[in-house]
């Protein structure tokens, strides 16, 4: 009967399927389980996969690491502030601070080559969102993320926070560049 | 459905006489009984959603008037604070206390039962209101500006956590005395063989309640000692883990609990058969196994979590979800379909569909709601949820305009409609002003599809969620947002300003019926139930399903949808593939 009275037959699981509903469930059992294997799929043959090698870490210790780098490879310095512009060599560690209410350092990096770009939060969480080439990172306190990129456009990008961090949220945006 | 159906034929069965001081009322418009404590909560409890969803609607001007690049109303720490309420307000106060409506309509009145335990019905009640004007008042005295999800390590007033505490321990008790309803229908026999299938359905709802506030108060309770100092620190990354296991999955209940009111509109407003019992209740069954595995969803782009427990999270375990989801959608239309074509819709594939009674909120609410939760709110679900895809759109404005598909087009938009149905039947009041109300999910619903669709736009193009200034003004290293964005985030501005203008109506609609609406017959009264009488299995078999396609036209509907489904898909991954490697 009506879906707000009690089936007529006590065994409702023995109803036959309608063709509709038994080819519409086959059609969807098989889609379901094509997207389940592209997700799988793509680790293998797929380029844009996200690294989960993590590390516990802590400010002091990230801090030290990142200030070793850029004491190493800064080339420059960029606006008022004198925020250096690291350039470190391809396939090397590259550590990019998370805190209220900026990205530090600036990186440079080169085309085509890969980095071992390493990301945590100095306080609260923060949100590493790549523009234009849209790519999004969540960036969470005692957490080190290793992610390997490759750089496959060259010019001038920016680092949007988008995970909410305070009132100064929106002034929270650093630069990368690929040469 | 005719009323006939719900008339006693033959004599009451001995114990059919309820507590002393318990009555029973009868309503001459719907036939449905409701007992006297149960109507009571389930009014008292509708009203205050309906006064959360106002507060929250108000709130939203605040939101969408800053968003939208050319106003850019407010100043940021109002803006967060509004949006946190916003956000508190709306997904958890104002759809938890419809959703404890409804759970009690599903038992008490469905099943034709006296409400158990009526006094912790009422300390739930009274628990669920502190909880939500301690945490309200928390979040509008400054200082709790943390966002629904308050991501420790940033912290919030104690009393902010509280508010929320006292809030999911009330729900919880709401649950249980839902289940315990159950068991006194069942003990009084009230009615025979199995529940129908939208209490199938709520109880769907119940048990996904029970895992989701019991995870809430998990991790609000050691971050309220630590908001107290008592706690000295809560790992961020456990309280992400089990804070989304409430945060996703309350809204797995707005899913189990619309999906229940789309079967109860198809059978009201068509008198429609579920196409079978079996298809229906398998798909919710699906639903208590595989839907909580979605709040991985929001894990995809953290460090800490092994590839394996994404896939297999994420992906509902093979989408099984998905497939329970893919399956109401059609067979909620399909039995709308079967119904029509037996009233003699016949013509080609859609006269069913034309012919349907679109000048009804209740249904074109139903309908327009579960279009837009299908095509806008599911699909756009899946491809935050895959796990790759993810991550060109975690965390930006594609995000918000996800759920507002699905908790605002597809929840909320369900709820209104629900109400139409209950102004004269539930509340006993003519509803005034019928020609606003016929024209207001057409408002509402559209301008929302129009709204979500447009947050994807901008999301798509990396905009943001909860963000003040897409300009950011002050920054040393601005970066700046493509023309497309700003004006995607304008039309979000316009299409969010008519949404709400949608949802006044409503509220005018509903409140202004209770108050001003004339008075209708209560109908007969009794101190006895009247227990359901039961269907003669020979004259049901046949509406079962047919040979043949019964609902041809729901059928190539669904085939629309897959269609939109796998090109929407693919065009994802190619997007994903021009992006940086990451490996």
């Amino acid at each position: 009967m009506s879906a707000i009275l009690p089936p007529s037959e006590r065994l409702w699981w023995k109803h036959p399927l309608d063709r509709v509903e038994g080819t519409w469930i086959f059609i969807a059992l098989v889609w379901c389980l094509l997207m389940f294997v592209m997700m799988v799929g793509w680790h293998i043959y797929g380029r844009q996969n996200l690294s989960t090698e993590t590390y516990r870490t802590n400010p002091e210790q990230f801090s030290a690491k990142t200030q070793a780098m850029v004491d190493k490879y800064t080339v420059r310095t960029e606006t008022a502030e004198k925020i250096p512009v690291v350039h470190p060599p391809a396939g090397s560690d590259v550590y990019l601070i998370a805190r209220l209410w900026n990205w530090w350092p600036i990186i440079e990096l080169e085309k085509d080559k890969t980095y071992r770009l390493h990301l945590t939060s100095m306080d609260y969480n923060h949100g590493f969102s790549l523009q234009p080439t849209n790519i999004n990172i969540q960036v969470v306190p005692g957490f080190e993320h290793v992610v390997n990129v490759t750089p496959n456009q060259s010019g001038q990008f920016s680092v949007v926070c988008n995970e909410y961090c305070g009132i100064n949220h929106h002034t929270m945006v650093g630069r990368m560049y690929v040469k | 459905m005719s009323t006939a159906t719900y008339r006693a034929t033959g004599p009451l069965p001995a114990g059919s006489t309820g507590p002393s001081g318990v009555t029973y009322r009868t309503c001459p418009r719907s036939g449905l009984q409701f007992e006297g404590q149960a109507e009571k909560l389930m009014i008292v409890n509708a009203v205050t959603a309906v006064v959360m969803l106002l507060i929250g609607g108000i709130l939203a001007i605040g939101v969408v008037l800053t968003r939208w690049p050319a106003v850019h109303w407010l100043a940021a720490d109002t803006f967060y604070q509004v949006l946190t309420a916003h956000g508190i307000d709306m997904l958890i106060f104002w759809i938890i206390f419809f959703e404890v409506a409804v759970l009690y309509f599903c038992s008490s009145t469905l099943l034709r039962c006296r409400i158990a335990t009526p006094k912790l019905a009422w300390l739930a009640y009274a628990l669920m209101l502190i909880g939500a004007i301690t945490n309200n008042y928390a979040v509008f005295d400054g200082g709790s500006s943390v966002m629904m999800t308050s991501y420790v390590p940033m912290m919030a007033a104690p009393s902010f956590y509280l508010g929320l505490i006292l809030f999911a321990v009330g729900a919880l008790i709401a649950c249980f005395v839902f289940f315990g309803t159950l068991v006194v229908a069942k003990r009084d026999k009230t009615y025979q063989g199995s529940v129908p299938l939208v209490t199938f359905g709520a109880i769907t709802a119940a048990i996904i309640a029970v895992f989701t506030i019991t995870s809430g108060a998990i991790i609000l309770i050691p971050t309220f000692l630590m908001s107290i100092g008592v706690v000295k620190s809560v790992d961020p990354l456990v309280y992400r883990t089990i804070w989304w296991a409430f945060g996703h999955s309350s809204q797995q209940i707005n899913v189990a609990a619309h999906i229940s009111i789309w079967y109860a509109v198809a059978a009201i407003a068509f008198g429609a058969k579920p196409m079978s019992e079996r298809v229906s209740r398998g798909a919710f069954l699906l639903y208590i196994f595989f839907l909580q595995l979605a709040s991985a969803h929001h894990l995809l782009a953290d460090p800490g979590v092994s590839t394996a427990w994404k896939v297999v999270n994420t992906s509902y375990f093979m989408y099984f979800a998905v497939l329970a989801s893919m399956i109401h959608g059609l067979t909620i239309p399909g039995a709308i379909e079967v119904a029509q074509r037996q009233k003699g819709y016949t013509k080609g594939l859609f006269e069913w569909l034309r012919k349907a009674p679109w000048g009804n909120p209740v249904f074109s609410g139903v309908f327009i709601s579960l279009i837009g939760f299908g095509f806008l709110g599911g699909i756009s679900g899946v491809m935050m949820g895959t796990e790759q895809l993810n991550m060109i759109i975690h965390n930006t404005i594609y995000v918000p305009g996800h759920f507002h598909a699905t908790v605002v087009v597809g929840t909320t938009l369900s709820f209104m409609a629900l109400t139409y149905f209950l102004i004269p039947v539930l509340f006993r009041r003519e509803m005034i002003a019928p020609g606003l109300a016929r024209l207001q999910p057409y408002l509402f619903g559209l301008s929302m599809y129009f709204f979500c669709l447009v947050m994807m736009g901008a999301g798509t193009l990396g905009v943001s969620r909860r963000h003040w200034d897409m300009a950011f003004s002050g920054a040393a290293l601005a970066y700046e947002w493509p023309g497309a964005a700003y004006l995607m985030m304008g039309l979000v501005g316009i299409a969010g300003i008519a949404a709400i203008v949608g949802g006044a109506i409503y509220i005018y609609v509903t409140v202004g019926s209770l108050l001003w609406g004339k008075r209708l017959d209560r109908g007969s009264v009794s101190h006895n139930f009247t227990p359901i009488p039961p269907t003669p299995a020979g004259a049901a078999v046949q509406t079962y399903g047919s040979a043949g396609f019964a609902a041809p036209g729901t059928f190539v509907l669904a085939m629309v949808f897959l269609t939109a489904f796998v090109l929407y898909y693919f065009i994802n991954w190619k997007y994903l593939s021009q992006v940086w490697g990451l490996s």
